[in-house]
């Protein structure tokens, strides 16, 4: 199963290196995100719980876009009635998208935390940064596998592009609450994340009971 | 097979509910603090825990459903979590007329339990817009499914979530209502939820009594169009053989 997954993420991988479609959307949209929040709040740079509200809630929001794409290859050229028609366990496809998700967000915070250090944060970046570091890649494991499971659901309904973004949202508030309350400490000038831990189990469990879901649940969505 | 029970359940809930107004009203004293207002309580609060019992009893249905195969399940869970947006939309408009009249805005971030409730409604929303944009009935059914037990999972964690955040901010104690409300009050609440709870049954019942109802009309009428198309005119129509339920979908 795991190589199979494996196979079906290289693919999925080699297509967005080619086509270069989603992580650069993703990257546009931040900044531009990031320059209408400038314009929005006025203020030329953001701190405390502004700052981490601003960036938690853009990268939350980019991932939609991630997310809309991520079956999009299939579902337009047929690739999923031919991964259907191949005897592979289904699951491998759900791990192989959301690995794909969680590489699109781990290369889409490489080129918009750096870009938010420089246009907004008005606090040192690089002092918080491994905290900082390890909150994303909790929260993108939760939410890679929502955003798997998400965009699988949405896919086959007729007004996809609604339907994602509406499901996805509330999905992640519990993302938004741990990210900005866990960050807002960490972008106050001196401080530090003192209740850094609970909010990293938040995500944690968030992360747990979303993929254990998913894996339970994907089989049942591509069963035609 | 479902009307059978719709008479009872009807009657109890109406009496349940007349007993529920006549204590609320007459033998539940009056809030020291809120007065007359605090008596939305009675209906706010069973309302919101009728509502998330019902989303998290979709989710079980939809698992069964899942696991049985039996599209019977998938109606349950709809016409439940269908049930539940609606009371969701009851508890989100009583518990703004609350806060305005407790505290004075017609919405409190502060407030957990409202909070919490305002993202598992919004997420709900999307229920119904999801099932009827996939055409397929058995895959509607599935689908649907799916979204109801991440639902209840998710309403569950969210709940955690927004305790956590809210108890980080705004340090307070569990609950003003619940621990030391006086017996008198208690009992009130009792009585109310129980009411609820009826209402919402009899609810379910009636809709799936409907939808089974619609179904085998649907059925006859079928039959009967082709049966009419057989016969000559004139001929005899030969009687229809006895209605039997439907079998099971795969």
């Amino acid at each position: 199963m795991v190589a199979t997954a494996l196979a079906i993420l290289r693919k999925d991988l080699r297509v967005e290196l080619r086509a270069r479609e989603a992580v650069p959307a993703m990257a546009l949209f931040t900044v531009t995100a990031f320059v209408l929040f400038h314009f929005g709040f006025d203020r030329d740079r953001l701190d405390g719980d502004v700052a981490a509200g601003t960036l938690w809630v853009t990268l939350l929001l980019a991932t939609v876009l991630g997310v809309n794409r991520l079956y999009a290859a299939e579902r337009e050229q047929g690739g999923l009635e031919a991964m259907l028609l191949a005897p592979i366990d289904r699951t491998a496809i759900f791990l192989a998208k959301a690995a794909a998700l969680l590489l699109y967000l781990v290369a889409l915070e490489l080129v918009a935390v750096p870009a938010f250090g420089l246009l907004l944060l008005g606090p040192d970046l690089i002092g918080p940064l491994p905290e900082l570091c390890a909150l994303l890649l909790v929260a993108d494991i939760g939410l890679a596998a929502t955003g798997a499971l998400v965009g699988a659901l949405a896919a086959e309904t007729r007004a996809r592009e609604l339907i994602g973004p509406l499901l996805l949202l509330p999905l992640v508030v519990p993302l938004a609450i741990a990210g900005a309350q866990a960050t807002e400490p960490l972008f106050t000038a001196p401080g530090v994340g003192e209740d850094l831990g609970r909010w990293l189990a938040l995500m944690g469990l968030y992360a747990t009971i979303f993929v254990l879901l998913s894996v339970a649940l994907f089989d049942f969505l591509l069963e035609d | 097979m479902y009307g059978r029970a719709l008479a009872p359940l009807a009657l109890a809930t109406a009496a349940a509910s007349a007993v529920a107004f006549g204590l609320i009203f007459f033998y539940a004293p009056l809030d020291a603090d809120q007065g007359f207002i605090q008596k939305i309580f009675y209906l706010h609060v069973p309302m919101a825990i009728v509502a998330l019992l019902g989303f998290l009893a979709g989710g079980v249905m939809a698992a069964m459903h899942l696991r049985t195969r039996d599209r019977v399940w998938d109606m349950r869970s709809y016409v439940a979590i269908h049930l539940s947006i609606i009371l969701g939309l009851g508890v989100l408009v009583t518990g703004s007329i609350w806060a305005k009249a407790s505290w004075g805005h017609w919405w409190v971030w502060d407030e957990p339990m409202l909070v919490s409730f305002l993202i598992v409604f919004l997420l709900y929303a999307v229920y119904q817009p999801l099932r009827f944009s996939i055409d397929d009935p058995g895959r509607q059914a599935r689908y649907a499914s799916v979204f109801a037990i991440a639902g209840a999972a998710f309403t569950v964690l969210n709940f955690i979530a927004v305790r956590m955040a809210a108890a980080y901010t705004h340090p307070r104690v569990f609950s003003q209502t619940g621990g030391n409300m006086p017996a008198d009050m208690f009992i009130t609440f009792l009585v109310s939820l129980g009411a609820m709870a009826l209402l919402f049954a009899t609810l379910w019942t009636l809709e799936l009594a409907s939808k089974n109802a619609a179904e085998r009309l649907r059925r006859v009428r079928r039959r009967l169009e082709r049966e009419a198309e057989h016969t000559e005119p004139g001929e005899r129509l030969t009687r229809p053989a006895p209605i039997r339920p439907a079998p099971a979908p795969r």
